[in-house]
């Protein structure tokens, strides 16, 4: 019992961590699916146009930020479903760590598998979109924030529907229109780049949609937790 | 004051008073609505500008104001009942949404009636009011199907209430998010809806019909209120003794 109290709050968040990036690892395809759909839907996309260099680059950085949102919404239903089945979630509801400092150990190990692998393909997605380095540049630096401001707000998502049956369509259904600032601010903020404004004023947002999530989101989600594993 | 609201904050009281009151707010919103559509239509001149296609406002307006008003009322609601753990507010919570989700979808369906002739077009992506409320109509979806999913009526109540606060928060950030992309990248103007100030012949009976609707709304509310509450109540005492007392069973 004294080892447990001379945990301090900094090493249960390391422990958590670690311990996430861990689990994940050991099951890659669970990793690598979303991202292998990421490529495939951008992919399609020019398949379905007419295949003209401005009109990819015009409609590029809005099509690549909707697939990520997309590819990334399917990877939140592992977040905290895979924990409550082998029970380790009820060990991190009555351990003496604070519960949202958990749970933001748990997103930031989601962003780090989920949202930073998309950030690393963008480029190469790029490509396919004709978009220059400079705006493919931007375009992954949006997505760097902005997919860290999308786990946050999909762990809100993937704890009110920890008791819900079927849930990966529903959480899709409740997390997307709240992303919608998101993609307003990450897409755009490309967009206006693209037309000679300035992106700065974009990036300014999204940073602080971000850190407006992180203000609130993971004491949401631990308040969820404690009400959806009762 | 504090007496009457934990008076109201009792099923069992709430459930005789709206039931006295419910077909009072039906008949005054009815006349209400009954003497502004007729106004409205037959009496109010044609605008000078939009000539008859302005009067779709008088459906238009009550309809988006009712939604916008449900939404946040469903938001106070939830804080009081994550709170002060008071279960009229769950009620509350779960009768209005779906009231509130046709209220936005009749707001949506006559704003892009109107858009088409005055805009020129039956939805126009720039408009911040436009998408905002596109969204909480699937805010509002989000929180029916989430309650949906969730067998368990006390988890349901608490995890549907802070989505509805999460969303709460989100909807001026939608709204603020489009007007400054819009503010930056709009190129042709459009004719805003808040032009110049409306006359008191069109006025008075815009008046009655927001006012008409709200009060049919706030009766239909509270109907569904206290099927909600009566259903919740099964198993206690006062609902039985009330079904016993009831000769039409």
């Amino acid at each position: 019992m004294n080892s447990f109290k001379e945990l301090s709050m900094w090493n249960g968040f390391k422990k958590m961590l670690y311990r996430d990036l861990l689990h994940s690892t050991k099951n890659l395809s669970q990793l690598m699916n979303p991202l292998l759909l990421f490529i495939l839907i951008s992919a399609s996309f020019p398949f379905a146009i007419n295949i003209d260099e401005n009109q990819l680059m015009i409609i590029g950085p809005g099509v690549i930020w909707v697939i990520a949102i997309l590819s990334f919404l399917l990877t939140l239903n592992n977040l905290y479903k895979d924990d409550m089945e082998d029970g380790s979630l009820d060990y991190m509801l009555l351990s003496a760590q604070p519960l949202p400092v958990l749970t933001f150990a748990k997103i930031l190990a989601h962003w780090f598998l989920s949202g930073l692998p998309l950030v690393i393909l963008c480029p190469f997605v790029s490509v396919f979109y004709q978009l220059s380095i400079d705006v493919s540049m931007l375009l992954s630096l949006t997505l760097l924030i902005g997919t860290l401001a999308l786990s946050l707000i999909g762990s809100i998502g993937a704890s009110l529907t920890i008791s819900s049956q079927n849930n990966t369509t529903l959480l899709s259904l409740l997390v997307l229109p709240i992303t919608i600032p998101i993609l307003i601010f990450g897409a755009k903020t490309v967009v206006l780049y693209q037309n000679g404004h300035t992106s700065l004023t974009g990036l300014y947002l999204i940073g602080a949609y971000c850190m407006f999530a992180l203000s609130f989101s993971p004491f949401v989600s631990a308040a969820s937790l404690r009400i959806g594993s009762d | 004051m504090m007496t009457f609201l934990h008076k109201m904050a009792s099923p069992r009281y709430f459930y005789s008073i709206s039931q006295k009151l419910s077909p009072w707010f039906m008949s005054v919103g009815m006349a209400l609505l009954l003497f502004g559509v007729i106004n409205g239509l037959y009496f109010a001149p044609p605008d000078y500008q939009q000539s008859d296609a302005f009067r779709i406002i008088y459906v238009h307006v009550p309809a988006a104001y009712i939604s916008m008003m449900t939404y946040s009322l469903m938001a106070i609601a939830s804080i009081i009942g994550l709170i002060w753990r008071i279960k009229i507010a769950f009620a509350f919570t779960s009768s209005a949404a779906s009231l509130g989700a046709w209220f936005t979808f009749l707001a949506l369906v006559t704003g892009s009636i109107w858009g088409r002739p005055m805009w020129g077009t039956w939805w126009e992506w720039g408009d911040p009011r436009l998408t905002s409320e596109l969204l909480m109509l699937f805010l509002y979806l989000g929180y029916m199907a989430l309650r949906a999913s969730i067998n368990d009526t006390q988890k349901a109540d608490k995890l549907s209430s802070i989505f509805i606060l999460v969303g709460a928060i989100n909807v001026p950030v939608i709204h603020y998010s489009v007007e400054w992309w819009s503010s930056l990248h709009q190129t042709s103007t459009l004719l805003k809806l808040d032009g110049p100030s409306i006359a008191t012949s069109m006025l008075i009976p815009l008046m009655a019909t927001i006012i008409g609707t709200m009060l049919y709304f706030i009766s239909l509310l509270l109907i569904r209120v206290r099927a909600e509450v009566i259903y919740r109540h099964r198993r206690s005492k006062w609902v039985r003794e009330l079904i016993l007392e009831d000769k039409n069973v």
